[in-house]
């Protein structure tokens, strides 16, 4: 079976375009909020979804998606009911690929065997777990070559070209390039300096790359789009999330105006 | 089991430690790893480092017998490591002296640290005023509260404390904010970690410049004791000032070595600090330890009477000296604590921290039932006057 992830890319690159790649937190507000939210961003044209799974402790997320976090815990939302979240919205979408986005504590509270066998059931696509560099990631490795799941790393501005090198040949799905040094949501994103480095690895990997961190509006997402395979943008709906109003209406509105320029 | 070559060149003690980090801090951490390679085997920085620990810290402390306690309790005889006597009032300022010459070396600008009790962040506010640099210091809201003192001696000092009020808004918290300015301020910042936690190197950096406490006990003990001690105890929050202490007698194996978590209101109410007595293994802060966490992975709030000891994790060497059964750990509770505190204050005229109060408890427990030849050397890890509201606080006393 083709990846779904690498499906999408193949579909976005052949029409020339970015892939939307947006990122909520699952259960925030809550769980059949999360749903309608994914199936809203699907239709007015993301390509991916990237769903956060919440944690205590969410040491790289700036202060819109540790909200997010927060709210997602208060509500009680684990890793377990996040897959079962994908197996909902899988009854109706075949086509979406879903990557969850995390920390390793709450993966490996449930076992890198498990959860694979569970994630593969119900469709998750990729997983991308922000404190786990390729050093520290030999059983969830393993697990996922064995599974199929793909494994989405980070390479940052502060990466070496040896170490970029390394982390892409140990990478599958796409690669996600930070495009700043910070922490979600930042406002520093410097689109020189991104086109220099991802323009570099190019040279190592053939893997989609794509951006995220400092995306949030059609200015920042156009600034950087030409040289990406895809843009990540996630602060940016959490924060529309967490005003708790008219959520659908303004996700909807928002994924819309990203996509627009992506096109 | 060879200690020199612990932690291993991946950072690990046995299955703990490493470097859970973000991308972008893994070159940052192994920068560091390379800077601190180079300067612990240069002559200037260990002349200099050692020159500050004799005439800014004011170093060697003592190695005081407590002859009234040891008379009290009717056993064996106890002596205590002051470390309340240095410079700032813990054994805080050893492992910042030492970091901060590190942060010069590498030409580092401006200083970050995060802090509980407050003493490790006076004592970074502390290195950094003397040195001319820029500190930040994140804390947690609850513990601005409770540790009002030692946040104007920090502003006093020029630093800037910054209040998080995310999570439990407690010392983990404050970890979280550091590392996350860290890593948006990477190129010209220097973040001090105050205890032997965090990704590697740091709990290898702060037990190297905290083990002067156990070089010297080792020293004292032969002219203040006559022999090594029987039994070594300290409390254990990070763990810095018991891993200072127990590092230079790991490979002697008649020394027994106990640390002391925080009991909280008791381990079986779950209202505790004692990842290594009631938590399970997993991965925060950079690190793999054992941590207080529930079945979903999630880290669990921590409850204890000194703001220092109040942190879910512990350093992974104590994690991997509790699986190797080197060291003991047990627990003193809230209410054992603050007796502790009382009495050794009342009869040696020694106030020590609410945290060093839970190896003084411990102490309380064990001396009685050992001989009159043995002796405990316990480490006064702070002094308490920065307690002294939270005390009269729970007594109900006005000040």
């Amino acid at each position: 079976m083709t990846s779904r992830i690498k499906e999408t890319f193949s579909k976005v690159n052949a029409q020339d375009q970015t892939a939307l790649i947006t990122y909520i937190v699952s259960g925030d507000p809550d769980l059949d909020t999360t749903l309608k939210i994914m199936d809203t961003m699907v239709e007015e044209g993301a390509d991916i979804i990237e769903l956060g799974i919440p944690f205590s402790d969410p040491m790289a997320e700036g202060i819109s998606i540790q909200r997010g976090h927060e709210r997602a815990l208060k509500k009680g939302t684990s890793l377990k009911s996040a897959l079962d979240l994908v197996k909902k919205f899988r009854s109706t979408n075949s086509i979406t690929p879903i990557v969850f986005m995390g920390y390793m504590n709450t993966f490996e509270s449930m076992g890198a065997e498990r959860f694979m066998i569970e994630a593969v059931d119900v469709g998750v696509d990729g997983i991308l777990i922000v404190d786990m560099p390729p050093e520290e990631s030999s059983s969830f490795s393993e697990q996922a070559k064995k599974y199929d799941i793909d494994i989405i790393r980070l390479i940052a501005p502060t990466t070496s070209s040896e170490r970029a090198q390394k982390i892409s040949s140990q990478s599958s799905g796409y690669i996600y390039y930070i495009s700043v040094k910070g922490i979600t949501g930042a406002s520093n994103i410097d689109s020189d300096d991104v086109k220099d480095k991802v323009g570099i690895l190019r040279t190592y990997t053939d893997l989609p790359i794509a951006i995220g961190f400092g995306i949030k509006d059609s200015d920042s997402a156009s600034s950087v789009k030409d040289v990406a395979d895809g843009i990540v943008a996630g602060s940016v709906f959490v924060d529309l999330i967490g005003q708790g109003e008219d959520i659908i209406e303004k996700v909807a509105s928002k994924t819309k105006e990203l996509s627009k320029v992506l096109q | 089991m060879s200690k020199e070559l612990l932690p291993d060149k991946n950072g690990r003690f046995g299955v703990y430690g490493g470097r859970y980090v973000a991308e972008t801090l893994v070159p940052a951490l192994e920068e560091l790893s390379e800077q601190y390679e180079f300067i612990k085997k240069d002559k200037n920085f260990l002349k200099e480092f050692r020159d500050d620990l004799t005439h800014y810290v004011g170093r060697p402390s003592p190695l005081y017998f407590a002859k009234r306690w040891t008379e009290l309790l009717g056993g064996a005889k106890i002596f205590l490591k002051r470390e309340d006597l240095n410079h700032t009032g813990a054994h805080k300022i050893n492992n910042t002296v030492g970091q901060i010459l590190l942060a010069k070396h590498m030409g580092k600008k401006r200083i970050i640290a995060e802090t509980g009790a407050g003493q490790h962040g006076v004592a970074s506010a502390t290195v950094a005023a003397r040195h001319g640099l820029e500190c930040l210091v994140y804390m947690g809201e609850e513990d601005i509260q409770r540790q009002s003192l030692n946040v104007f001696r920090m502003k006093l000092l020029g630093a800037e404390v910054i209040g998080v009020s995310s999570g439990t808004s407690t010392l983990k918290d404050a970890m979280n904010e550091a590392m996350r300015d860290w890593v948006t301020n990477v190129d010209d910042t220097y973040y001090i970690i105050g205890s032997v936690a965090g990704p590697h190197p740091y709990p290898q950096i702060v037990r190297d410049f905290n083990a002067v406490v156990g070089e010297e006990v080792l020293e004292q003990s032969k002219t203040e004791i006559g022999q090594d001690p029987d039994v070594l105890v300290a409390c254990v929050g990070g763990g810095s000032n018991a891993m200072g202490l127990f590092y230079p007698f790991i490979e002697n194996k008649n020394v027994r070595l106990i640390g002391v978590e925080a009991g909280g209101l008791g381990l079986s109410s779950g209202k505790h600090a004692a990842p290594l007595n009631d938590g399970k293994e997993g991965v925060l802060h950079g690190m793999r330890t054992y941590l207080m966490q529930d079945d979903s992975g999630q880290i669990t709030e921590t409850h204890s009477v000194s703001a220092g000891l109040d942190y879910p994790g512990v350093g992974p060497e104590h994690a991997w000296l509790k699986d190797i059964g080197r060291a003991e750990y047990v627990t003193a509770d809230d209410e054992e604590a603050l007796e502790a505190f009382k009495e050794l204050t009342r009869i040696e005229g020694i106030m020590p921290a609410l945290e060093t109060a839970h190896g003084i408890a411990h102490v309380k427990k064990i001396a009685p039932s050992m001989s009159k030849e043995q002796s405990i050397v316990v480490n006064v890890s702070g002094r308490g006057d920065k307690d002294i509201n939270t005390v009269a606080d729970i007594e109900g006393i006005e000040l």
